[in-house]
């Protein structure tokens, strides 16, 4: 599904950030990306979701060649996968019900025929109550509630999502977890950033990407 | 994932623009719209009223000739005159033809003259005024035949030097127009370059969401096109009808003023001013070509930015 052979990155003439990475994320797999804060999760986590090139090297996503990509391509690519970002990127001006059905509404969909599935969404992140509200009026945890629902309201085929579980509470993080292995379950795969060891320890089921000195080091399930 | 709905659906919402509406700059771009389009029909409205003036005085000019001649001593000048006005009523094409007297003459001369001047003590030319029929093509050769056999000395003027001159100087009036017409476009289009530029920069988080969630280039300069093009026909409506509020108050006061002693002598000069049909669609097309250009210049440039974007 998404594959990094000899990725190099670096900005301007600066030294490389990430050196030869090598891994590969499979359909349906579940995974962590840990590391230590500015180790490079969120760069890695850009170049996944195709918004930051590498200097070096090849990144594959769904069998075809980011490099080689034309920018409608990208935009199919990118409507395969749901991207949950650190500080939430919700719209201000539009509600929590316009900021979920957001996806869909640039893919052209009628708001009568996705109207029904977003309600149901949000009544499942626990925001039913807060379907009109503007993001300013959310708290940190409503805000990440709502960035998480609009990354799922697609049904992707890869979850990219950096620190979903940061701003709420450790019972609203199982909740989200749980979400995010039901995803997984129904065919998605899914990459969480995140540097919380003890979220990490309640699936063990879980593949661990560990970024440190400009390096990936893979953990598969059993090698723990 | 299968899970009961919090809340009934209910009817359909209006949707929120996707890019957010910043009043102040908003309100900016519409004044600037308002104000150039405004000057555009303006220009527009005043190359077509010079044009038509001008168009006035060649049909009517077009249709008259002048006679002039210089009687020697020995000549009967009134008798000669009114010969060759009555020579030239029987050519072809010719409505009428009128012997001035020299009394008439002199009150043609009174505005370089002055009154009191004996007109009978000066060598003046006798005039004889002909007037062609306007469904016909004048034939100036066959009338120049017919005055040349009573009087051979006449000399014909059908005062296409002055129209010549005219048209001159009413195509480089309609030229102008057209020039700073052109020149408030391109004012206006980059006006709206910049203030598109702007917006872009402001919503620059707003578009790389949109891309992350699946949104194309196309949907995106959509997006701008719509939100430009909503303040364009705005702004185009506001000057528009400022334009045209402008044009029927000056035709009323024109109207008024043609009835003094001032106004007449005007009156025959530039003609008549009245906004008709043609005019006010002409404001129309106007104030929904700048719309268009609003948005066209909007979204031409947001497809710019979002190319060089990964």
């Amino acid at each position: 599904m998404l594959t990094f052979q000899d990725v190099g990155l670096r900005y301007d003439l600066g030294p490389e950030i990430f050196s030869d990475l090598n891994f590969t994320i499979a359909p349906q797999s579940f995974q962590f990306l840990t590391g230590p804060s500015g180790a490079g999760k969120t760069t890695l986590l850009r170049m996944m979701m195709l918004s930051l090139r590498p200097t070096r090297g090849e990144i594959r996503i769904f069998g075809e060649d980011a490099s080689s990509l034309s920018k409608d391509a990208i935009t199919g690519v990118r409507r395969r996968i749901g991207v949950v970002f650190q500080d939430f990127r919700l719209l201000e001006h539009l509600t929590t019900f316009e900021n979920v059905a957001l996806p869909l509404r640039v893919m052209g969909q009628s708001e009568a025929k996705y109207r029904g599935e977003v309600l149901e969404l949000l009544g499942w992140v626990g925001l039913g109550d807060r379907v009109d509200a503007l993001p300013a009026l959310l708290s940190g945890g409503e805000k990440q509630r709502a960035a998480i629902a609009r990354a799922l309201i697609v049904r992707p085929e890869l979850l990219l999502a950096d620190e979903p579980t940061g701003n709420v509470d450790p019972t609203m993080a199982r909740r989200l977890l749980r979400l995010f292995v039901e995803l997984h379950r129904s065919g998605t795969a899914v990459v969480i950033a995140t540097h919380d060891l003890g979220l990490m320890d309640q699936f063990d089921f879980a593949r661990r990407l560990v970024v440190g000195e400009r390096k990936i080091t893979v953990y598969e399930p059993e090698d723990e | 994932m299968t899970h009961a709905p919090t809340l009934a659906p209910g009817g359909a919402r209006r949707e929120m623009p996707l890019i957010p509406a910043d009043s102040t700059a908003n309100r900016a771009l519409v004044v600037v719209i308002a104000i150039m389009t405004l000057l555009a029909c303006l220009t527009a409205g005043a190359a077509l009223q010079t044009e038509r003036a001008a168009w006035s005085w060649r049909d009517q000019v077009s249709r008259e000739v002048t006679i002039l001649l210089k009687p020697t001593a020995s000549d009967d000048a009134d008798a000669l005159a009114r010969a060759v006005a009555a020579a030239a009523t029987q050519a072809p094409g010719v409505e009428f033809a009128h012997a001035l007297s020299l009394e008439e003459t002199g009150r043609i001369l009174e505005p370089w003259l002055g009154r009191g001047v004996d007109v009978l003590k000066l060598p003046l030319p006798r005039l004889v005024v002909v007037r062609m029929q306007a469904e016909r093509t004048p034939d100036l050769a066959a009338l120049t035949r017919v005055v040349h056999a009573v009087a051979p000395q006449a000399g014909i003027d059908d005062h296409t030097l002055w129209l010549s001159r005219l048209a001159t100087i009413a195509g480089i009036v309609v030229f102008l127009a057209g020039a700073i017409f052109v020149l408030m476009l391109v004012a206006m289009a980059t006006a709206i370059g910049f203030a598109t530029r702007g917006a872009v920069a402001a919503n620059r988080d707003i578009i790389e969401v949109l891309h992350f969630v699946g949104a194309s280039d196309h949907f995106v300069a959509l997006q701008f096109q719509s939100h430009f093009l909503a303040l364009g026909l705005r702004g185009a409506a506001i000057g528009g009808g400022a334009a045209l509020a402008c044009f029927v108050v000056t035709s009323l006061l024109f109207a008024w003023w043609s009835h003094s002693p001032q106004g007449v002598g005007v009156s025959v000069l530039l003609g008549g001013f009245s906004v008709g049909l043609f005019d006010v669609f002409l404001l129309v097309v106007i104030s929904v070509g700048v719309a268009a250009l609003t948005g066209y210049i909007s979204r031409w440039i947001v497809h710019r930015y979002l190319f060089e974007l990964l």
